[in-house]
């Protein structure tokens, strides 16, 4: 079998077309099988993208690089160099902002490949992440400077809240409404809280982003104590990530040196500074009341709403809680308009989200692509396909917090409402991807397991839901299961969802409602004939 | 239990600890973090001398020492196996290296060997589910891992 290594899109539209895209695909094809590349990099055409000043487009994956306007006589470069040699030629590229937004249209329609656009990540990698010359020399503070120098905090709202950000912390808040709830709260002292606690089974973007670029939210905390009126500021750091500590604690350091953080920051009169909190052990501290419990030296207990943390929050004063991404969107946000940031995404859900790819592809890893991108298209382009020879039965979306997707939905754009409207959530960002050799009731058990160890144990439904759950499916995965479970599984995932006192009993209903929706069969299987189809449960006491 | 660390040996850590965090509520978590990690576990006699300094009751110094994972109340062996039980890594075949690691073992999630060599526990997630499955051993991180390889990893460690 021949791996494709790399493929060149060139666009296929009117435009294209008459100024002599068709001689463009020609010519690559052409070379690529001058040096008997054919095996390896294939030629497709891509419709639905134009732009007057770039078009045509060739697209160049595994890497997402963008050529244009592309002529015959540029071909035979680009593919010595960059196909040949793996070296991109800037010099061929036109400045991202010309056909950002228009890339994330693609998804909607087969065979069409979105590029990773990086918002978040863009430094991730790039910079030495202990070096603040470095972050300055990629645009770093810049953000800042301009805020203090020329914004007043209701500019600076307007703007995130006409971005259209969206929280990334798995519910998808409106930034923009949160940071004016807090601004409007009257009182004297306010807090800024960055929810670095990330737990979610199988994310791991927020550490790439405070172990890459720890003083992007050093910046973005400060633009948002700015906005919010806030003077101090704490990340709460998941226990366990060392390392991001140990950066951000460095960052706030230098930052403080260079007159970014502290007193009188910038000589603009507004002062803020930002302790790092580290977190000992305890999932549902990542829910925002638990944590502000935790961080006030309590049992990570969610409290009661409302009141809510916009106006009673840490020692209940009005609190601001971002998450890590979330908050890395904001210097750029700041530093290049809405307009530009609305460019990325989906009209209902702008920009890029970060993901991790895991499970049953060729390739895992974390990705920065826009907000409407298709499962199959990540699953193709950026995980490099299924293991060998298996197909896709279904993705595990937002760790545990997530939705069970069934292979039926691979098409829907990945953006909150699409999601939304059909029954699915996106969660916190992680994609764990399931091939057909996976038991849907071993995958829910190990999910109960998880939310059965998590539950803090404050409040009935969940605590007791999650035990009996988990006691059930270990049941029918041993083919000691009746078809009465199926009634007593719907009531605890019932009572579960709408009963609980936080999110993490409603997430826990979310994987049994999901399975019964979608693999009643399956499920069925293991009850009445006492068989697993995938051959992954033992089914050992069946014989009983 | 509290026999496995001297009284002298706690009212040090305990002291240290309340030098570096101060004696405010809101570092209580940090302040027993520090004293457990001082002594590899953290003793009642502990949680009863942070209260006092703190002027916390006992119970509640208790009732929130418990409720973190980072914070251990029972002694522990000499090397801390944590094994990641969430999904990503049962998907990329954690099931099995769990049922060897288990094996060679011979003990249970939350046991320790009897030579005291080993505690056995399970992790929740630990952030590294690229290269999963995963374990930690004290603060090493393991990564791919494979049925055959968990031996060869654990002979590694006294
Ligand atoms: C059980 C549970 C766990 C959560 N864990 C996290 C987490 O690890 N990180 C995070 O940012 N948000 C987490 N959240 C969401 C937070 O409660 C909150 O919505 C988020 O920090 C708000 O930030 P955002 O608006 O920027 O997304 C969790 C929520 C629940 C219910």
């Amino acid at each position: 079998m021949t791996v494709i290594r790399s493929m060149v899109l060139v666009s296929d539209d009117p435009l294209s077309r008459e100024r002599n895209a068709g001689a463009v695909q020609e010519r690559f094809a052409e070379e690529i099988r001058r040096r008997g590349l054919e095996g390896e990099i294939a030629v497709h055409t891509i419709s639905g993208i134009r732009c007057k000043t770039v078009s045509p487009l060739a697209i160049v994956y595994p890497e997402a690089a963008v050529y244009g306007p592309m002529r015959v006589e540029d071909v035979p470069l680009v593919v010595e160099e960059h196909l040949v040699r793996r070296r991109p030629v800037p010099a061929l590229m036109p400045p991202p902002h010309k056909f950002s937004g228009r890339l994330a249209w693609l998804p909607r329609r087969k065979g069409t490949l979105p590029a990773e656009q990086r918002v978040v990540l863009q430094r991730v990698g790039v910079i030495d992440p202990e070096s603040l010359d470095d972050y300055l020399a990629h645009e770093g503070y810049e953000a800042l400077r301009r805020v203090l120098g020329t914004s007043t905090p209701a500019d600076v709202i307007d703007m995130v809240y006409k971005s259209g950000l969206q929280g990334r912390g798995g519910a998808g808040f409106p930034t923009g409404l949160k940071w004016r709830f807090v601004a409007g709260a009257k009182s004297k002292k306010k807090y800024v809280v960055c929810n670095a606690d990330e737990s979610e089974p199988g994310t791991f973007k927020d550490r790439t982003i405070l172990e890459g670029d720890p003083h992007s939210i050093v910046e973005a905390m400060t633009i948002a104590a700015f906005a919010v009126g806030a003077d101090e500021g704490y990340i709460y750091v998941r226990g366990e990530y060392r390392l991001a500590q140990a950066r951000l604690r460095k960052a706030i350091r230098q930052a403080r040196q260079a007159g970014f953080l502290g007193e009188n920051i910038l000589d603009s009169g507004f002062s803020f500074d930002i302790h790092v909190h580290s977190g000992a052990g305890a999932y549902i501290c990542g829910e925002e009341t638990a944590l502000l419990e935790s961080l006030e030296g309590k049992r990570g207990e969610p409290r009661f709403r409302p009141p809510y943390p916009t106006t009673c929050g840490l020692w209940c004063k009005p609190t601001l809680v971002n998450n890590v991404e979330t908050l890395a969107n904001v210097p750029a946000i700041t530093r290049n308009g809405w307009q530009w940031y609305r460019m990325f995404g989906t009209p209902g859900s702008p920009g890029t989200k970060v993901y991790t790819i895991l499970g049953n592809v060729k390739r895992r890893g974390v990705i920065e692509v826009p907000l409407g991108i298709t499962l199959r298209e990540v699953i193709a382009i950026y995980g490099g396909g299924m293991e060998d020879g298996t197909r896709l039965k279904l993705a595990q979306t937002g760790g545990s917090s997530g939705s069970v997707v069934p292979a039926s939905l691979q098409d829907t754009p990945m953006d909150f409402n699409s999601y939304k409207q059909a029954g699915v959530s996106l969660g916190s960002g992680a994609l764990l991807i399931c091939n057909e050799d996976t038991c849907v009731i071993d995958l829910a058990r190990v999910l109960m397991n998880f939310f059965r160890v998590e539950s803090c144990g404050k409040c009935t439904p969940c605590r007791v839901g999650t035990r009996r759950a988990h006691a059930i499916l270990t049941r029918i995965s041993r083919g000691q299961g009746t078809m009465s479970d199926l009634d007593e599984l719907e009531t605890i995932a019932e009572a579960l969802a709408t009963l609980s006192n936080c999110g993490l009993g409603t997430s826990a209903s979310v994987p049994l409602r999901d399975i019964l929706r979608h693999y009643r069969a399956e499920v069925e299987a293991h009850l009445r004939l006492k068989v697993c189809p995938a051959g992954v449960c033992a089914m050992e006491g069946s014989r009983d | 239990m509290d026999a496995v660390v001297d009284s002298h040996r706690i009212t040090l850590a305990v002291h240290e600890a309340l030098e570096e965090h101060g004696h405010s509520r809101g570092e209580l978590i940090p302040v027993l973090k520090a004293v457990g990690e001082a002594l590899g576990y953290l003793p009642t006699l502990a949680m009863v001398e942070v209260a006092r300094a703190m002027q916390i009751a006992p119970g509640q110094v208790f009732s929130v020492a418990t409720f973190y994972t980072l914070i251990p109340t029972e002694p522990r062996g000499r090397h801390v196996i944590q094994f990641c039980e969430s999904a990503p890594c049962h998907v990329q075949g954690g099931r099995l290296v769990w049922e060897t690691l288990r094996a060679e073992l011979g003990i249970s999630p939350g046991e320790t060997t009897p030579d005291g060599r080993w505690t056995l526990l399970t992790t929740s997630c630990i952030g590294q589910c690229d290269r999963g499955p995963v374990m930690m051993v004290d603060d090493d991180l393991h990564g791919d891992l494979t049925p055959d390889g968990v031996g060869e990893i654990l002979e590694r460690y006294e």
